[in-house]
């Protein structure tokens, strides 16, 4: 007991001391490192809580995935590091806006989760004992049949959204060429080679 | 105090020497891969391979090991010291952390998680990491070049491997390794799912960065990639972390698709050698089909390589996912959990 607890505090001090890192590095690269950081001790924490599933698809979908491209970007950027800080006193106030709603609506969460408990006998589906079934079993069940319209419609905005990246970015260029495997597959002896006899002397 | 030695000292180092018994005899393990593919390599071109370092040449890699180990490690002035020698640290690490999970042998495994299989597809796409970093961290060109092929390819390849292991979890019912082991008692998956089992093997191929996948570090046309400005002890980390990578690989395909450590057939004469040889010689196997394509095809193109990820495997793997999932269905065949 005194070991997760141990552990919870690690895994969440550096969350906190990598996502205060993620907006103050002065290098942008640093930066995607450190968000790296706290998805990897989120994934813990969320294997200290028994979520092990949970756990394993942030790392692969979020670590192994997202912040890749995310990298494979801000590499390629050519950034001026002066000028990046020039609008810090601009976007402040925007900024402080936002994160103090998110505080609030975070703090208002959980504050009606514990001064009013009937909330929580509404807010979902009841959760499986985790000594009967394993998560990964569990969350199947709930999701495939209490909320499968709910996780086909996030499905469905993710497919729009894919398609909107591509008609955004998807350009016709002309006099580009390009490899089409199935005609060179599709050549045959006759289209490609002609044989002549040729007399000697005369040339063709 | 007697509880302090109980309760917390003896797990504890249990749990070390498990974590040793696996880690030294792959770190070692490394070394003979490395001779094995020399010696195949050199069979195949009709040549000799490493003959002089001790019989036949067998320690030859240790020969390798211990000039590079005094060499002097060189640091760029343009890099970016941290990064930089964080990247071969982390490939390292990544390539090993992966193997408390595999299943030698009934309950032979230091960590039986439910989400084994999840947690290895993790580790191994965590790898592009290690070669991204080197290559920006060395803030030179061709590691540059190297990273970003990279960083797309290992992107790519992972998609359809994901669908790969949807597949065969769809045949088992679990996440757990030594399930899916167990659940090829009567025929291994290599069977039924055999497409797939090529599939996955060519993803091993490109997401450890193998022939003819190996554009990272394409000599031809990146000098040696994202590998360039290492050197000595830095560069035998990712060296050995590759090696260690392929073996990670075959082991991998050998639990999803070659039953492994379950015999061919269960009859006498196989069931008579332990399941951990039968497991080895899987991946002695695979190693040799490495080595085999190395020395079989020239490497890919750049566009050949995103062409045969995204329009030939995703397509193709995603069908027969569907199939799959429609076969079991219609023949009631699903596994209960």
């Amino acid at each position: 007991m005194i070991l997760s607890a141990i552990a919870f505090y690690v895994f969440a001090a550096i969350i906190i001391a990598s996502a205060v890192l993620v907006v103050s590095a002065r290098n942008p690269v640093h930066s995607v490192f450190f968000l790296i950081l706290a998805f990897f001790n989120a994934a813990g924490i969320f294997v200290l809580a028994g979520a092990e599933f949970l756990a394993m698809i942030l790392v692969i979908v979020y670590v192994g995935a997202v912040a890749v491209l995310f990298m494979f970007v801000v590499m390629m950027l050519d950034i001026n590091f002066v000028r990046l800080r020039e609008g810090f006193l601009q976007y402040l106030p925007v900024g402080a806006l936002v994160g103090i709603i998110l505080l609030i609506e975070l703090v208002f969460i959980v504050t009606t989760q514990v001064n009013v408990p009937e909330v929580l006998a509404i807010s979902g589906a009841p959760t499986p004992n985790i000594s009967e079934v394993t998560n990964t079993h569990a969350l199947g069940r709930l999701i495939y049949t209490r909320y499968i319209y709910l996780f086909q419609a996030g499905g469905l905005i993710l497919l729009v959204a894919m398609i909107g990246a591509i008609v955004l970015t998807l350009r016709e260029r002309p006099g580009v060429r390009k490899q089409r495997i199935s005609d060179q597959v599709g050549r045959s002896r006759s289209d490609s080679i002609e044989i002549k006899k040729v007399s000697p002397g005369n040339g063709i | 105090m007697a509880n302090f030695w109980i309760d917390w000292l003896a797990p504890f180092l249990i749990i070390v020497a498990q974590i040793l018994a696996v880690a030294l005899p792959v770190a070692v393990s490394v070394a003979f891969v490395v001779y094995f593919e020399r010696k195949v390599f050199a069979a195949m071109t009709l040549r000799r391979g490493p003959n002089v370092v001790g019989p036949w040449g067998v320690l030859q890699s240790f020969a390798d090991f211990i000039k590079i180990f005094f060499k002097e490690t060189i640091i760029p002035t343009g890099a970016n010291k941290v990064v930089f020698l964080a990247a071969p640290v982390v490939t390292f690490i990544l390539a090993f952390i992966a193997w408390a999970v595999v299943p030698f042998a009934p309950g032979w495994v230091i960590a039986d998680i439910n989400v084994g299989i999840l947690y290895l597809f993790a580790v191994s796409s965590l790898g592009v990491y290690g070669i991204v970093m080197a290559g920006w961290a060395s803030n030179s060109r061709y590691p540059f070049l190297g990273a970003l092929r990279s960083a797309a390819q290992m992107v790519s390849y992972e998609v359809s491997m994901g669908f790969v292991i949807v597949t065969v979890l769809l045949v088992v019912g679990s996440l757990n390794l030594s399930d899916i082991v167990k659940a090829q008692e009567t025929f291994w998956f290599a069977l039924p799912l055999f497409p797939m089992f090529i599939i996955f093997f060519i993803s091993a191929l490109a997401e450890t960065n193998r022939h003819p996948f190996d554009l990272p570090e394409a000599e031809s046309e990146l000098v040696a990639g994202y590998q360039v400005e290492y050197s000595a002890i830095a560069f035998v980390l990712f060296f050995l972390a590759e090696y260690a990578n392929m073996i990670l690989m075959s082991a991998m395909t050998a639990i999803l698709f070659l039953g492994g450590w379950l015999p061919p057939f269960d009859i006498a004469p196989f069931t008579w050698v332990p399941g951990p040889i039968w497991f080895i010689l899987k991946i002695v196997f695979l190693l040799f089909v490495f080595v085999w394509v190395r020395a079989t095809f020239p490497r890919y193109r750049y566009d050949q390589l995103m062409r045969l990820g995204w329009k030939v495997f995703l397509p193709f793997s995603l069908l027969w996912v569907v199939l799959t999932a429609g076969v079991l269905v219609f023949f009631d065949l699903l596994p209960q959990g």
